[in-house]
């Protein structure tokens, strides 16, 4: 076994897990004592929290680096991820605050739980074994659950809530199925190990690949991925809004992380295997992302549809199989979570007499009654919608160059005929913003979500001016994962 | 000296067009002015150097088109045609921007009109000074557009509108005509510069190729073709319905577009492209025939119509009738030297309408004119001279150049040009007819209009009528001067090669040696037109309506303009709007509207529906849901493997 010195030397790669989960604790303890009058110090703490481990995971070198028998991995890639998710995480935290305390679920466990499934993300991302990955995706959704349901007096949130539980854990199972086939037909759950197993082997184990595609399929619940995507809508509907943007944001990074990690690192000698399952997934992800929205009447719901549409593309990226297409993945993801962070710092601002609203026609006239945040949520709906030359387009013009480049021409098509339909839905709500008269005033929107939104709608407008530093951040991270 | 005469009209127009509206009406107009003055000016000393010294240039602006064979340059080619061109545009230009100052003095958008004026008057000029085949389109399209736009200046008239996009389209046929001829000379001449494609005509000529398995001369396919945009610039008989209509547009642009410049483009046309031409006599023969009939045909509409506008708009598609068919027998010279003319008086002519019509308040029916010769002297007298012009009165212009086409075309002694001699003769004597009945209508016999209008009448402003003077001593001194360079003794040194005539042809050189009736019968022909004119409206003020009682089919045949524009609408624009529907109806909206956007929209629609109908909201459907996916890709697997 280890000694204790040993375990020190390891312990240095999960070094930003430690640190933000002694925060965690501590945040916790200054909870429990201060009760939820302290909520708004106990968001700031957590916000501090996340950009003190940035700050940590930052300063830290880049060289590759495995951790606990090689089941922890600190690399580039894990780095540039876990940024990414500490960002997103971070502004969603600095969104709730006022909306939840209009809400009245302004309860301190809701920053402490999102700084833990945070911790879980951050340890899915560095996993190098099934194992670790398990439990990271586990200690992520644990707090999910609570915190989709934490309006327990509200109906449609405990409904979103046990949906979300009931159906996570049947996805819990499929995971760990196919671990257990996995392991039972490799002898290893040690991603390196199995590459190494599976460089060896001449042709491949159906058994072993029925274990990837139930691994994958599990994943893809955590993705709202075509057909593993119908808790998404119900989910994003009921769970109270701060809690959506959250769900949306944060997680979604996380497991295309851990999926590119398993796919990659682990079984990249199968890529024929995996690659037309992630065909479909991606696929059909596109098309119903793009359809179903269609007739929704709820933002939220909208929204929902969007965000599984989103993941379509960026699994395209993930198709191609090759170092652009992890890439361009991982600069979708990038560009995803900023419009998102933008556009539900927007649905927060939706209120009409101190009540949330996420009807859509209750846009109507937005241009007129509040021409600012018209103008921001037209400018992120248009980048959503790919249109240049906004972030959004970068993003979907780089999967597809990726696709196109390993002769994926059908998904490659497909991904712009889709976008072509989900172009309706976007550009429907800037018509109903400024072709339609107000039928009901909203209310003054509070300047922490105005100051959040201008940010996004900045960068999304400013992204042409320097789409180089984020591809060449997005390539370091993908060189640690693929070699080109 | 040629850049300034041709781009300050463009400064102009840009000018007019970009700073109008912020520096104002006055100083447009004033600026405007000035500009086409200068460049008038320019094109003077022009006159000078290229033509009487000899001083011959083509300036290269820059490379246009480099693709393959085809190598186009923006160039100026400064030839006695070309300059010759540049001086009547640029002159009458200048004159009509000077004389709208007053004519347009009450219209509210003095700058557009302005801006329109410069850029017609660039397009002419590029035309004109074009070296190669495309650059002439440009103009001439250019000059369509302008066309199109001063006819339809005054958008908020429904007849102006009409008339405008009656132009454009009439004019369409043409141009299509013309870009299948340019299309012809490339193909046969393989470069679309003038000077290869003049050098190489001899050798093509004579050549064929093969059309709808039937040998075709390759030169009169092309000349045939590029006749045909003549024609169509030109408002030659079948594709003149337009032009009588385009008296919509403000008096000025009728005299500077509608009978000075842009309708001789046809005539420059055949003119300049005289050494193609002349290889396809097939296609001389025709022009000659079309000329022929246009002239005399035009002439008898012009003896009925009631709107002074209208019936010099006729008179002036009866003039380029007799350049025509000039140019039909080789006399090129003696069509330019109408042509230069004509620009003169026929301007002159419309300028002084406009100021009657000024005057009048507006007024163009004749039948509410008479008795206002002693109010409006000047313009009476401007009248007068124009109309001495036109009827080839000796001395003044017309009579110089008209005789001339007349002497040439029987010098012709062929069949052709013996039917054009007499059309041009029973025209002549209908000009002289048509011009005093005009005269004696507008300005004698007793007032016709209300107390009101005539309470009003007043001679036009000093802006309008200097240049009525100016273009009266054109009407007058013209043909005396010009008339040696053009078609007299000096004609070679004066035209240098830009006029290519074969040999046998020169018919201007057989005009000098007629008999000597031939230059009298014109001159008699005018006095008598001019005498029965009198004779009907003024000493026997009730023969008129009497003779078209008696010919009444005739007259209403004559007064219908023989029926063209009815002929085109049952027989081309009726058919045409109900294909049209046809394909509106059932193939743009049932089959492409329907199976494309629409009918995809309504499916994807559709599909949005049925999908949401699969989220029940059920935690056991989405688990069947999810299973169900992971059995599919499990099967799918298997089968692939």
């Amino acid at each position: 076994m280890y000694s204790l010195a040993d375990f020190y030397f390891h312990a240095t790669a999960a070094l930003p897990e430690i640190v933000l989960t002694v925060f965690g604790m501590i945040i916790l303890l200054f909870g429990l004592v201060r009760e939820d009058k302290s909520t708004p110090q106990v968001t700031l703490m957590t916000v501090s929290a996340f950009a003190v481990t940035a700050l940590v995971i930052a300063a830290m070198p880049s060289e590759p680096f495995k951790g606990f028998m090689g089941s922890f991995i600190y690399d580039p890639f894990a780095q540039f991820m876990k940024l990414l998710v500490l960002m997103g995480g971070a502004a969603c935290l600095a969104m709730t605050l006022s909306y939840n305390t209009q809400e009245k679920i302004n309860r301190f466990e809701f920053p402490v739980l999102a700084l833990f499934s945070t911790v879980g993300m951050m340890f899915i991302i560095s996993a190098n074994d099934l194992m670790l990955a398990y439990v990271g995706l586990e200690l992520m959704s644990l707090p999910l659950y609570v915190l989709v349901s934490i309006r327990r007096d509200f109906l449609r949130s405990s409904e979103a809530g046990i949906k979300y539980f009931v159906l996570g854990a049947l996805a819990s199972g499929m995971i760990l199925y196919g671990i257990s086939l996995i392991y039972g037909f490799s002898g290893t759950i040690n991603f390196t190990r199995l590459s190494e197993t599976l460089a060896l082997q001449d042709g491949v184990s159906i058994t072993l690949s029925f274990g990837l595609i139930m691994l994958i399929c599990g994943v893809a619940f955590k993705l709202s991925a075509v057909p593993f995507h119908m808790w998404t809508p119900d989910v994003y509907e009921g769970a109270p809004t701060s809690v959506t943007a959250f769900l949306a944001i944060a997680p979604k990074t996380a497991v295309f992380a851990l999926l590119a990690r398993i796919l990659f690192d682990g079984f990249g000698d199968m890529t024929a295997q995996w690659q037309d399952v992630i065909w479909i997934i991606a696929a059909a992800s596109m098309i119903v992302g793009a359809f179903a929205a269609i007739p929704q009447t709820s933002i939220k719901r909208l929204l929902a549809y969007s965000t599984i549409g989103h993941m379509g593309y960026a699994l395209v990226g993930m198709t191609a199989a090759s170092f652009d297409g992890v890439r361009s993945m991982i600069v979708y993801m990038a560009l995803y979570m900023v419009m998102n962070i933008g556009v539900f710092a927007i649905v927060l601002m939706l209120r009409q007499n101190d009540r949330q609203t996420t009807d859509i026609d209750n846009l109507s006239g937005l241009g007129k009654t509040h021409p600012v945040v018209a103008l921001m949520m037209t400018v992120l709906m248009f980048s959503m919608a790919g249109i240049p030359p906004l972030a959004g387009f970068f993003g979907k013009l780089f999967v597809f160059q990726a696709a196109v480049s390993a002769e994926l021409y059908g998904l490659a098509v497909l991904g712009v005929l889709t976008s072509v339909v989900a172009a309706y839905y976007y550009l429907r709500i800037i018509k109903i913003m400024y072709f339609e008269e107000p039928i009901h005033v909203l209310d003054k929107p509070t300047r922490d979500l105005e100051v959040i939104s201008g940010i996004a709608t900045i960068f999304v407008v400013a992204f042409i001016l320097f789409p180089q530093s984020l591809v060449n951040a997005a390539q370091a991270a993908a060189t640690a994962l693929v070699t080109i | 000296m040629g850049l300034i005469a041709v781009f300050l009209p463009l400064f102009s127009a840009i000018f007019a067009g970009a700073l109008g509206r912020i520096i104002g009406d006055r100083a447009t107009q004033a600026i405007t002015c000035t500009f086409l003055c200068v460049a008038a000016i320019a094109s003077i000393v022009m006159f000078n150097s290229v033509i009487l010294e000899g001083n011959t240039e083509t300036i290269k602006l820059m490379s246009w088109i480099k693709s393959g064979d085809l190598e186009l340059n923006w160039a100026l080619r400064f030839d006695t045609l070309s300059v010759v061109m540049l001086f009547v545009v640029n002159v009458v230009s200048a004159m009509v921007h000077i004389y709208s100052v007053g004519y347009m003095s009450h219209d509210k958008s003095k700058t557009r009109f302005m801006a329109y004026l410069g850029l017609f008057t660039f397009a002419m000029l590029m035309l004109v000074t074009s070296n190669n085949f495309v650059q002439l389109f440009f103009g001439w399209e250019g000059v369509g557009l302008a066309s199109y736009l001063l006819i339809g200046f005054w958008h908020h008239k429904h007849s102006a509108n009409a008339a405008a996009i009656k132009a454009f389209v009439v004019n369409r046929v043409g141009d299509f005509g013309l870009s299948l001829g340019i299309f012809a000379v490339f193909m046969l001449f393989g470069t679309l510069q003038f000077d290869p494609v003049f050098d190489q005509a001899s050798e093509i000529a004579g050549t064929t190729f093969e059309f709808l398995g039937h040998q075709w001369d390759a030169l009169t396919v092309t000349c045939f073709l590029l006749f045909i945009g003549a024609m169509g610039k030109s408002a030659q008989l079948g594709l003149h319905t337009w032009l009588p209509d385009a008296m919509e547009g403000p008096t000025p642009v009728s005299a500077l577009i509608h009978a000075a410049t842009m309708v001789t483009a046809g005539v420059f046309l055949v003119a300049r492209l005289s050494p193609v031409f002349e290889y396809a006599p097939s296609v001389m023969e025709f022009i000659t025939v079309i000329g022929a009939l246009t002239a005399l045909v035009a002439a008898t509409i012009a003896i009925t119509q009631h709107d002074i506008k209208r019936v010099i708009a006729y008179s002036t598609m009866s003039q380029l009738g007799y350049m025509f068919f000039a140019l039909g027998v080789s006399a090129y010279g003696a069509a330019m030297f109408h042509l230069f003319t004509h620009a003169f008086f026929k301007a002159l002519l419309f300028l002084g309408a406009g100021s009657v019509i000024h005057a009048m308040s507006d007024e163009q029916d004749m039948r509410n004119m008479g008795g206002i010769w002693k109010e409006i002297p000047i313009t009476y007298a401007m009248m007068w001279i124009g109309s001495l012009a036109l009827a080839g009165i000796p001395f003044f212009a017309g009579y110089y150049s008209k005789d001339m086409i007349l002497e040439a075309v029987y010098a012709d002694h062929s069949f052709v040009g013996n039917f054009a001699f007499w059309c041009g003769i029973a025209a002549a004597f209908l000009t002289a007819f048509y011009s005093w009945r005009l005269i004696i209508m507008t300005f004698h016999g007793k007032p016709r209009a209300d107390e009101k209008v005539m309470a009003h009448i007043h001679e036009s402003p000093p802006v309008m009528l200097f240049p009525l003077i100016i273009l009266a001593l054109g009407a007058i001194l013209s043909g005396y001067i010009a008339y040696s360079w053009f078609v007299g003794e000096d004609r070679f040194e004066f035209w240098r090669d830009t006029l290519f005539i074969l040999e046998g042809n020169d018919t201007v050189e057989a005009a000098h040696h007629v008999p000597s009736w031939v230059p009298i019968l014109p001159f008699a022909i005018g006095l008598a037109g001019i005498a029965f004119g009198y004779l009907l409206y003024m000493f026997r003020k009730s023969w008129p309506q009497k003779i078209a009682n008696t010919f009444k089919p005739v007259h209403t045949f004559l007064y219908k303009k023989w029926y063209f524009d009815e002929l085109y609408h049952n027989a081309i624009v009726v058919p045409l709007i109900k294909f049209g529907y046809v394909f509106w109806k059932g193939g743009d909206k049932k089959i492409i509207d329907g199976l494309g956007p629409d009918g995809i929209a309504n499916s994807v629609k559709e599909g949005a529906f049925q999908i949401r109908k699969i989220q029940t909201g059920f935690v056991y459907d989405y688990a069947y849901t999810m299973l169900a996916g992971v059995v599919i890709f499990i099967t799918l697997f298997i089968v692939m493997l």
